[in-house]
């Protein structure tokens, strides 16, 4: 139970701080509007909404990326890391509040980038909403570490998308299945199957990363 | 590494040159001509165990990280990398004998519905981000433990990127193995086995060569540290 409370206690204090410094959320926000707006340019007439499917998928990849590239700044800059680690918790608590803030962000991005979405390209069906919520939570969980191996890196914000793009191709093939596939089931099911496996290594190995 | 273990290295290289000779003779005078694709398909020969040492070599990267992370012995963290070093030279060499067979059975250097070949590309790009990873991050314990993780994470992606290529993808990659058994007759299988040997061979001495002056570099720059 403890393990829980530590976890609730590090999100909560990833969203307080988001609330009261507005770094991220915002700027994930304006972003994913502003490349949809982009996407209505690059796509030509008549592409169908096929493409347009692809180009969310592309969205929300780097949208997720903008969050968790500011995901460990604030830990960073005050060495909050560092009493993070020595904090008498499992160190795998703070993977998992890290992730789901992100969570927490990407989703409320989405909140409004899916509509959005909706509103200028197509319609989104329920698998498609599910995709898109499976594929979340792989990248944040992936993403979260990728995202503190880059921060102890010479050029963290140059790294990250190199580290976790190679990872995230199989979360854009499901995520983009599961939206035009007549039979998007199975494509849910590579994206359950890639939550599960990652999950469990990102959580198994975030110790390895953080500690000296 | 020892004096001993360096000093086996050209009897090693000299096996190696043998085997890689016979291979290459067996590919392109032992093995019967293809039906179908003709002499293209002797390339099948090459790639197909380069591929597969790539494979090795990434699973015995991710081998060597797990036993570092397990057992916390440093030494680990430079047979590991040496491992994934190989791995990305066999996948480069992967995705330009792929290519080359595409062009001559296909007409086209590239093509999206080759799924090993997208898979390598894939694979290449993972672990070109893996040195990225390895140069960007100060030398110590930390860096060999990011490098470790990042390279299980390598191996765990490869069935996955598999399935969803495999998912996205139509299959018309040519399919030599199928779950009779192999599909081709025993001298064809002879070559292979051949190749495959001589291929994993070659893999094994370049790892043995570049881990040993590796290690090599390291003690020099230990023993200059000590003098200064």
């Amino acid at each position: 139970m403890t393990y829980l409370a530590d976890v609730a206690a590090l999100t909560r204090k990833d969203l307080r701080v988001e609330l009261r410094a507005r770094d991220t959320l915002p700027a994930m926000l304006l972003f994913v509007v502003s490349v949809l707006v982009v996407f209505h340019f690059a796509l030509p007439e008549g592409t169908g909404d096929d493409a347009a499917y692809g180009l969310l998928w592309v969205a929300i990849v780097f949208t997720a990326l903008l969050g968790l590239a500011r995901a460990w700044v604030p830990e960073q800059e005050h060495g909050v890391l560092d009493g993070l680690v020595l904090a008498p918790s499992d160190r795998s608590a703070i993977w998992l509040g890290k992730t789901l803030a992100t969570l927490a962000f990407l989703l409320t991005a989405q909140a409004v980038a899916l509509p959005a979405f909706v509103l200028f390209f197509a319609p989104l069906d329920a698998t498609a909403l599910a995709g898109v919520l499976l594929a979340d939570i792989g990248i944040c969980a992936v993403g979260s570490l990728m995202a503190a191996m880059a921060a102890a890196s010479r050029s963290r914000e140059v790294l990250l998308p190199l580290l976790v793009l190679p990872l995230a191709i199989p979360l854009v093939v499901g995520g983009v299945g599961a939206a035009i596939s007549p039979d998007g089931q199975r494509y849910l099911l590579l994206l359950a199957l890639y939550d599960g496996v990652f999950a469990v290594l990102s959580w198994a190995s975030f110790e390895y990363v953080v500690t000296e | 590494m020892s004096t001993a273990t360096i000093r086996s290295l050209p009897g090693l290289a000299a096996l190696s040159a043998v085997l890689m000779g016979s291979a290459i003779a067996f590919a392109l005078i032992v093995a019967p001509e293809d039906a179908d694709q003709g002499i293209s398909q002797r390339i099948f020969y090459i790639h197909v165990p380069i591929a597969l040492t790539s494979y090795f070599c990434f699973g015995l990267g991710a081998w060597k990280a797990l036993n570092l992370l397990w057992r916390g012995d440093q030494r680990y963290d430079l047979e590991s990398y040496v491992a994934i070093h190989q791995g990305t030279i066999f996948g480069a060499l992967t995705l330009i004998t792929g290519s080359i067979w595409a062009r001559a059975s296909w007409g086209v250097w590239w093509t999206w519905s080759s799924n090993q070949l997208v898979l390598f590309l894939v694979l290449f790009l993972f672990y070109c981000a893996y040195f990225m990873l390895r140069f960007s991050v100060e030398e110590g314990p930390r860096r060999a433990r990011s490098s470790a993780v990042y390279a299980l994470f390598g191996v765990v992606l490869i069935p996955i990127s598999f399935l969803a290529i495999r998912l996205a993808e139509d299959f018309i990659h040519p399919t030599v193995f199928t779950r009779e058994g192999p599909n081709m007759t025993a001298t064809m299988f002879a070559t292979f086995c051949v190749s495959w040997a001589a291929v994993t061979l070659l893999a094994y001495l370049l790892y043995r060569v570049e881990l040993a002056g590796k290690r090599l570099d390291a003690d020099l720059r230990e023993l200059r540290e000590a003098l200064q």
